[in-house]
């Protein structure tokens, strides 16, 4: 393949060192920007605020768990439709579990690891200046934004927040009569419709980004694992979203056009919903952690030195995971009421996908195996994710296992689980990466020690929070009860729910300390070179943080991401963009593989 | 509260468990390994000043190492729950002349219906008991799970039974409890406003208990029609009337 004629317009004007910019308005630098970098911090910064939003309302329901029907603390400035007196009703419960989940995985942690990571690092990995669309790249964020404050204000409607869960299962959620709730579950659907043509607009351009934008030399095996699980990570967001889309549809016309896909009374099947949910569902979950997992890959290759341990063992494992990822939907339905014959198929392929997870953690292993471990802030987070992640892989195990599924689900062993992997997993992998990436988006290193005490932290008081939760599921507690102490099996056992929610608070305690470490460094942190982790990727060659258009010269890749220590090197790092010294090689090929962009 | 499973009340609740106990010393060993080698490794490779890190990008043998084992032992796992699945869940595996009942789950309560003399659900000698399920010990029970409104979750932990109920839908459930006594059923799904407060006890009597009792309800059933302490009168519950009138009681 060879490139095209527009290929050298973009490279004639799109860089920074060849082109010269007009000073852009402040509206277009910081509100309407085209330029991906900013666009990324404009998706941290809306993740950030649903993040805070999100914990904040997981602390309420740690209050209400713990001390059923006592007024929380500041609770009397919520109004009587919530909580009268700062006591906190069925109602407002059911609506914060609902928008707990929603606000955590679909404005905080999908953002963090598709807008944020694939906005920032796309490009700036590939030696790209923009992305390939970057007016959509502009549009797929102002999607989000109404999407996300239409879900918040669906707290302030008639009927409060939508409070079927943030799976929504119908009937529950297919009409207001049984929940009381009508426009705030109407909002709800809107708005994660609205939030899905986001995530498309996104999708759609990180793909054409990475299958046309890579800079010269830059094989499909010497890109970055980041770059490999966000592009398959795309192609997933492609294929699943329209899928919820669809459901989101159906479900909205049963609550508003008298439509009866979901309701029984008038012919519908309920298990379609979750067999649509799920089918979105399951990939949705490798959305959320394949982009952990090159996040992982690179921070732990790089805080030990060392390459990364079976790079095409890694690509494979991805790959393999976001296949299988599309066929194991049917374990959130075990006890479903669906054929248990069809049960045994989808335990076969679940247990199967355990295969590839455990691929990639005996491989970040041997990257720290005969390394040199620099215990850099990045790296502690990334070796945190690893240990949690094992704990979320292998309780996975127990749920694959259709039988003692039977006692588990929908109990607290799946809450554990679920934050082993979206918390413990996902959002370790986060902080590894904004601590990591934070000079290419602010010119600055975030303060180490902070991010040290907060790892610290974080780790300790989160395994304190959730892995007592294992046992509370063993035991029999079921999930999104508004009062355990109801049963008296549970009440029994109250302690634990005492003990987590002291924990979480100091678990959300831990997080303020990080917040005023990100907005403390942003301004006043340490001033970052190009390469402050003496890394070799792309990004690293750029200034920091980098320009508009990035790369002062179009960058020419001569290797792989990973040559941590090699011999060839003095250092212990060789950038991907150094030109082989003495040592001779084919020279790479010029052009990139393929372009296809129109003018 | 720990890793340990609370004992189990029904005739497959020590199978359920000795799969989970089989697949907490497995995970439980991978746990150790895992994380006791990222803790060595952490240590034992930490930085030093002029050593460099190994220059090596893999090991093919590694990986078919590590991939091999780990599928021959989530191949072996997903066998042995899968027979054991079959075994519970299997309509063709269900016990010969279980003892049958009707329950409908509803925001937020649980009927149980009674077939009473003849032996038919929906019929009008049926008899209901609220939040209660009586079921006699030693003999399958199989329960019909039917929802009037929205989804519940039939669960009772003690026999290791757990099953949706879904509107629309007739699930059969089927469990052989082997202590008489009273345990918890709890709602499992989120079912709307209530779900905290929608359990229910089963009580397991002693085979010759239960049949002087089930006798009792259908005498009186037949004779005067009053009400009595334990059951109600069908005319003011009826709900056993099969699955597509799945009411909508908005509440």
């Amino acid at each position: 393949m060879s490139a095209t004629g527009s290929m050298k317009d973009y490279r004639m004007t799109g860089y920074a060192g060849e082109h010269h910019h007009h000073e852009p308005s402040f509206l277009r630098t910081y509100i309407f920007s085209t330029d991906h970098k900013m666009i990324a911090k404009q998706f941290l910064l809306m993740s950030l605020f649903f993040l805070l939003l999100g914990g904040t309302l997981a602390a309420m329901i740690r209050w209400q768990l713990a001390f059923p029907g006592q007024p929380m603390p500041g609770g009397g400035i919520l109004p009587d439709t919530m909580a009268p007196g700062g006591i906190i009703l069925p109602e407002f419960y059911n609506a914060m579990v609902t928008m707990h989940g929603t606000f955590m995985i679909f404005f905080a942690i999908m953002p963090l690891m598709v807008g944020v990571f694939g906005n920032l690092l796309i490009p700036l990995q590939i030696g790209a200046p923009d992305m390939a669309f970057p007016r959509l790249n502009m549009l797929s964020f102002w999607l989000a934004v109404p999407a996300g404050f239409m879900m918040l204000a669906s707290f302030w409607v008639e009927g409060g927040a939508a409070g079927a869960g943030w799976t929504a299962y119908a009937p529950l959620s297919a009409s207001g009569e049984y929940t009381g709730v009508y426009l705030g579950q109407q909002l709800w659907l809107v708005s994660l419709f609205i939030l899905g043509f986001s995530s498309i607009a996104g999708a759609v351009n990180y793909i054409t980004t990475v299958i046309n934008m890579r800079a010269a030399g830059l094989t499909w095996f010497r890109l970055p694992l980041t770059v490999w699980a966000l592009f398959v990570t795309s192609i997933l967001v492609l294929l699943a979203i329209p899928i919820l889309a669809g459901a989101l549809i159906m479900l909205l016309t049963d609550q508003t056009l008298g439509t009866t896909f979901f309701l029984p009374a008038g012919g519908g099947e309920p298990l379609l919903w979750q067999h649509l949910f799920w089918f979105f569902g399951h990939p949705e979950v490798y959305i959320l952690i394949l982009p952990a997992f090159g996040i992982v890959s690179e921070v732990i290759a790089n805080g030990a030195r060392k390459p990364v341990f079976g790079y095409h063992a890694m690509v494979l494992a991805i790959i393999a995971i976001a296949f299988l990822g599309w066929i194991v939907w049917g374990h959130h339905m075990f006890m479903s009421g669906m054929n248990p014959m069809l049960g045994t198929t989808f335990m076969l392929t679940t247990m199967i996908i355990a295969v590839p997870s455990a691929i990639k953690v005996f491989n970040w292993l041997g990257t720290l195996w005969k390394g040199n471990i620099h215990f850099h802030p990045p790296l502690l987070y990334g070796v945190g994710f690893v240990s949690l992640f094992i704990v979320g892989g292998l309780s996975g195990i127990f749920m694959a296992a259709a039988p003692v599924d039977i006692q588990i689900h929908d109990t607290y062993f799946i809450v554990a689980h679920i934050h082993y992997v979206l918390f413990g997993g996902s959002l370790f992998a986060i902080f590894a990466g904004i601590s990591f990436w934070f000079p290419k988006m602010f010119g600055r290193l975030m303060n180490q020690t902070l991010n040290q005490i907060h790892f610290a932290g974080t780790f300790l008081t989160y395994n304190l929070v959730f892995f007592p939760m294992h046992g509370l599921g063993l035991e029999g507690m079921m999930r999104r009860l508004y009062d355990t102490t109801q049963y008296a099996y549970l009440a029994e056992i109250q302690f634990w729910n005492v003990f987590i929610t002291w924990s979480a608070f100091a678990l959300v305690a831990f997080q303020f300390l990080w917040a005023f470490n990100f907005l403390w460094s942003m301004w006043k942190g340490e001033k970052a070179g190009p390469n402050p982790w003496r890394a070799n990727s792309l990004e690293w060659s750029a200034p920091s943080p980098p320009p508009h258009g990035n790369f002062e010269r179009m960058p020419v890749v001569y290797r792989g991401p990973y040559e941590y220590s090699s011999p060839e090197s003095e250092e212990d790092f060789l950038l991907q963009t150094e030109p082989p010294g003495a040592r001779p090689g084919p020279a790479p090929d010029p052009e990139p593989i393929a372009h296809g962009e129109e003018a | 509260m720990n890793w340990l499973l609370d004992p189990s009340f029904s005739t497959f609740g020590p199978d359920i468990d000795r799969l989970y106990y089989i697949i907490l010393v497995i995970t439980g060993l991978v746990f150790v390994i895992t994380e006791g080698a990222l803790i060595w490794f952490l240590i034992r490779y930490r930085r030093k000043e002029g050593r460099k890190a190994a220059y090596v990008h893999g090991s093919v043998k590694a990986e078919v190492i590590w991939t091999t084992v780990p599928f021959v032992i989530v191949l072996a796992l997903a066998l042995m729950s899968k027979g054991l699945w079959d075994q519970i869940k299997d309509p063709a595996h269900f016990p010969d002349n279980p003892y049958e009942v009707l329950v409908t789950a509803r925001q937020f309560e649980w009927i149980t219906t009674y077939a009473g003399a003849d032996g038919e659900f929906g019929t009008d000698d049926d008899f209901t008991l609220t939040n209660r399920v009586q079921v006699p010990v030693n003999r399958p029970v199989l329960v019909h799970l039917e929802a009037e409104d929205v989804i519940h979750s039939f669960f009772v932990p003690d026999f290791r039974v757990k099953q949706d109920a879904v509107p629309g839908m007739r699930m059969p459930v089927w469990f052989e409890v082997t202590e008489p006594g009273e345990y918890t059923l709890g709602c499992a799904e989120l079912c709307g406003i209530g779900h905290y407060r929608m359990r229910g006890t089963i009580q397991v009597l002693p085979q010759a208990e239960f049949e002087a009792w089930e006798a009792e309800q259908i005498a009186l059933r037949s004779g005067t029609g009053q009400e009595n302490l334990a059951a109600r009168s069908p005319g003011e519950d009826d709900h056993g009337s099969g699955a597509d009138e799945a009411g909508r009681d908005g509440r």
